[in-house]
């Protein structure tokens, strides 16, 4: 994906979201750190474009306190959750860059418990690369990207790129 | 970090991953259910052969709210204060599958000793006059977060009391001077160790000397057993010369802060009630040690890797 | 029956000599080459020494038999090389009756391995406060009185007993501390403990002792010995002492010779002892002294505890290391001495201190007791706990690689 792709992918996801619900005002739109975070800003801007009198808070949340894997690999840099609001009977969309193995989904899932119980969860993300380990399907996909196990993905503003690695 | 035993040993780099993961676990206590799954599957042990309250609950509440499982045993019986088996108490622990034993006892270098008995995580809690890394991590943390600051370039820090048989003094002259601050001691000769040349303080044998100078006024509690080891006359005299009076207060800089580690002898070092100054920062030591004692488990109970500090911005492949 | 020892070289008033040497009746009765016995041992390449007198060994019988013997604690000595041991007397009941002197002489004799010497306690019960019966226990041998343990606090309790004892023809050991400077001590007052957070034991809580007893020698002419000298402040003295010409001796114990109070760091009880080890500038003043004969012997001040008392916490593990089997090599590979000075410090001087050199401390000549030992002097070894004798084997020396 190219730039562009991505800018495009954005704005119909964007679109899709506000959609999908409905334009309802319980929306709330929460990044998953790191790599969802810019993303979740950047659809929180989309969707205040398309519909100017819906205000849509945007939060983050980290997962790496939730992880199912805290054994396996070194603890990840500090990150910090924030939510503004109360998520209790909200639409939460939970935004990330890359879906691969559905665990940080299913971390974030965990974790948003403990801010409240949410009406409902969506989720949105911009790659989906396969591979899933758990069952967790995405709401909204900017593109979907076959991958080997062992391809890295790399995310940005200004595109996306995929090179053969070793290995998780 | 295995072991979190001594500010040196755990190290600059170490103090301050510390306080930087305290940030995170602060942000998880204000939350409305303030409970993350951690350390699911991991037993810690709470050793204290030294009585405490506040300090033991502050573990077990940190540990729990990682979703820890927590053991007590808070023996004050002679027998195992003697040592006389304490050998068999961690090693009989150990055999019951801990992961971390939380340790408080009144001789010094126990966290060292009973390294041999056990492959658990030893955090200390206090031993002796020694060392007690968490009240200075909390303490760092508090002063951070008061100042805005991660280095302590710049500021003054004055610690005030019987330095000789302080364990928090110990850890804070360490934790302190790491972090950049100017560090200096105030007490009389009496109550300094007898030879602390080496020592990265100023000394100071007159409070007055620091209180108008000083960003933090450190106040360390005095017991009153030294009236009766012949190292201070009385606890007027004492209370006189370096006690918190109000007019002290008034000749704090403008941003001064106080701090304490607690419990406080009212009427010997503090002559005035904290809780009324807006300098204090005591509440605030009080309010962070759930969470700085949090990182501290977290550090000492999963997968450290030096090179964390050095990774900037994990990708988002080791996150999912 | 005769044993002829061949090809050794022996330690003499002559230097150190290449020759053959004849024991028969518990005398040498010959040295020279070509010599023939109905017993006949090789020697060669090993150096013969009048054997080993140490002044003060801690062997805990009566009383604390778990941890060591007289038996065991002979068995070290012997495998040390040493043909005499005084016996300290803070054993339970005390050393300051006859029957306590009586048995632990005959446990000795019982064991057979060396020459076990009781010594006596100069105060009753070593309390400090009432003379022994020191005239009864030097009627049945006992030369050498000390509280060891505990130094004599009052002076004037100090004064009578030397005083007292200067008819008797004996000398009074004395452990110098001042024991209100070092409650609750752990390990030398210095930086260190100041690190550590624990009750230090200054230098100066054992020179005032020494200072006073040298005063009160000048006074009362008694001969009085100093146990386990550990400051550069307590050789000064000594010195100063020895340059007036007053009857006073010294010792050192190896562990004094080698080893600093900055290995307390690891909290190991295993280096925790009684005057704590100190610093270099200690330990160079402590060689110095030894070179210089200010120090008159080596004694090991061996001091076995079980293992689980020195698993005690810092604070409570009961002081004292363990020395007769390791006083050679870690002497040796702190000093650098030859034979006749190993023979001097190790043996003979001790031998005289104590009172016993009409049999021991003599060097090797015809017609004197054959107390000898036969040592390798290039053999190199490291120590291992588990071979040795002592019952108390704690890992103190396990790291350092020692000659001979």
């Amino acid at each position: 994906m190219t730039g562009p792709d991505v800018h495009r992918a954005l704005s119909r996801i964007a679109h899709e979201i506000v959609e999908k619900n409905h334009g309802s005002d319980d929306l709330v739109i929460v990044g998953l750190q790191r790599g969802g975070v810019w993303i979740a800003e950047a659809l929180a801007t989309k969707i205040s474009q398309i519909e100017p009198e819906l205000v849509v808070p945007l939060g983050v949340i980290d997962v790496s306190m939730h992880r199912d894997d805290i054994d396996l690999r070194p603890a990840s840099q500090v990150a910090i959750s924030h939510i503004p609001c109360d998520i209790t009977d909200t639409t939460v969309v939970l935004v990330d860059d890359v879906l691969f193995t559905g665990r940080t989904v299913r971390a974030a899932l965990e974790g948003l418990n403990s801010f409240g119980r949410p009406k409902c969860v969506q989720l949105a993300v911009l790659v989906d690369r396969g591979h899933r380990e758990l069952p967790i399907r995405p709401d909204f996909v900017g593109k979907n990207l076959p991958t080997k196990n062992s391809d890295d993905v790399l995310v940005s503003v200004d595109g996306v790129t995929v090179t053969a690695g070793e290995g998780k | 970090m295995k072991h979190i035993r001594s500010i040196s040993e755990i190290g600059k780099a170490g103090v301050l991953a510390i306080v930087e993961r305290a940030k995170q676990m602060s942000e998880i206590n204000s939350r409305p259910v303030p409970k993350v799954p951690a350390l699911r599957g991991k037993t810690v042990v709470s050793l204290f052969l030294e009585d405490s309250t506040r300090t033991r609950l502050s573990f077990e509440t940190a540990a729990k709210r990682l979703s820890a499982e927590t053991m007590n045993f808070s023996v004050s019986t002679s027998s195992v204060n003697k040592g006389e088996s304490l050998r068999d108490t961690i090693e009989t622990i150990s055999d019951m599958g801990v992961d971390a034993f939380v340790v408080r006892h009144k001789s010094s270098g126990i966290p060292w000793q009973i390294e041999q008995w056990t492959d658990a995580s030893i955090i200390n809690a206090g031993d002796g006059a020694h060392q007690h890394p968490t009240q200075a991590l909390v303490d760092c943390f508090t002063v951070s977060e008061a100042f805005g600051v991660d280095s302590f370039e710049g500021l003054t820090i004055s610690i005030v009391g019987d330095i000789r048989h302080s364990r928090v003094a110990r850890s804070n002259v360490e934790a302190f001077a790491m972090l950049g601050a100017k560090v200096i001691i105030v007490a009389p000769s009496t109550l300094l160790p007898p030879d602390v040349g080496h020592w990265p303080v100023t000394i100071s044998n007159d409070i007055d000397d620091v209180i108008g100078t000083t960003d933090i006024l450190y106040m360390l509690r005095l017991q009153s057993e030294r009236m009766d080891q012949g190292l201070i006359p009385n606890l007027s005299e004492y209370g006189n010369r370096f006690g918190l009076s109000e007019k002290r207060v008034s000749q704090l800089p403008l941003n001064a802060r106080i701090m304490h580690p607690g419990p406080m002898n009212r009427g010997v070092e503090m002559q005035v009630d904290p809780s009324h100054l807006s300098q204090s920062l005591i509440h605030r030591q009080v309010a962070n040690g759930v969470s700085v004692r949090m990182a501290v488990l977290f550090t000492a109970l999963t997968l450290n890797d030096d090179r964390d500090h050095a990774i900037q911005g994990l990708t988002k492949e080791a996150a999912q | 029956m005769s044993v002829v020892f061949r090809g050794g070289n022996i330690v003499t008033n002559e230097g150190v000599v290449h020759a053959d040497l004849v024991v028969q009746g518990g005398q040498i009765s010959e040295i020279g080459s070509g010599l023939a016995a109905k017993e006949v041992v090789d020697i060669s390449g090993l150096t013969v020494f009048p054997g080993f007198v140490d002044l003060h060994a801690h062997l805990r019988e009566p009383g604390r038999e778990d941890t060591e013997t007289i038996e065991t604690g002979s068995r070290a000595g012997a495998k040390g090389g040493y043909t005499a041991v005084i016996a300290m007397p803070n054993t339970n009941p005390a050393q300051d009756n006859v029957p306590t002197i009586e048995f632990v002489r005959l446990q000795g004799q019982r064991a057979g391995l060396l020459e076990v010497i009781p010594s006596g306690c100069i105060t009753m019960g070593r309390e400090g406060k009432a003379l022994a019966p020191m005239a009864e226990l030097a009627k049945v041998g006992v030369k050498l009185f000390t509280d060891d343990g505990s130094g004599v606090q009052d002076p004037l309790l100090m004064r009578r007993a030397m005083e007292y004892s200067k008819e008797l023809n004996v000398v009074l050991g004395q452990h110098c501390e001042v024991s209100s400077l070092t409650q609750g001590a752990v390990m030398h007052e210095c930086g260190c403990s100041s690190d550590l957070g624990v009750p230090g034991w200054p230098s100066i809580a054992e020179e005032l002792m020494v200072h006073r007893d040298i005063e009160l020698a000048r006074l009362t002419g008694a001969r009085i010995h100093f146990l386990h000298l550990s400051t550069a402040g307590s050789v000064k003295l000594v010195r100063q002492a020895k340059l007036d010409g007053l009857p006073v001796t010294a010792e050192v114990t190896p562990h004094h010779l080698s080893l600093t109070a900055e290995l307390l760091r690891g909290f190991d009880a295993t280096f925790k002892v009684n005057p704590p080890l100190r610093t270099i500038s200690d330990i160079d003043a402590l060689k110095a002294g030894v070179l210089d004969g200010t120090i008159d012997a080596i004694a090991t001040d061996h001091a076995p505890h079980a293992r689980r008392d020195k698993e005690l916490p810092l604070d409570q593990a009961p002081p004292g290391m363990l020395g007769l089997e390791t006083a050679l090599g870690v002497t040796c590979a702190a000093l650098d001495l030859d034979p006749l000075a190993i023979a001097q410090v190790m043996s003979v001087a001790p031998a005289r201190i104590a009172g016993i050199a009409d049999r021991q401390g003599n060097l090797p000549r015809v017609g004197v007791a054959a107390n000898l030992c036969f040592v390798d002097l290039n053999a190199t070894w490291m120590i291992n706990p588990e071979t040795m004798a002592s019952k108390s084997s704690t890992e103190i020396w396990s790291c350092v690689m020692v000659r001979r």
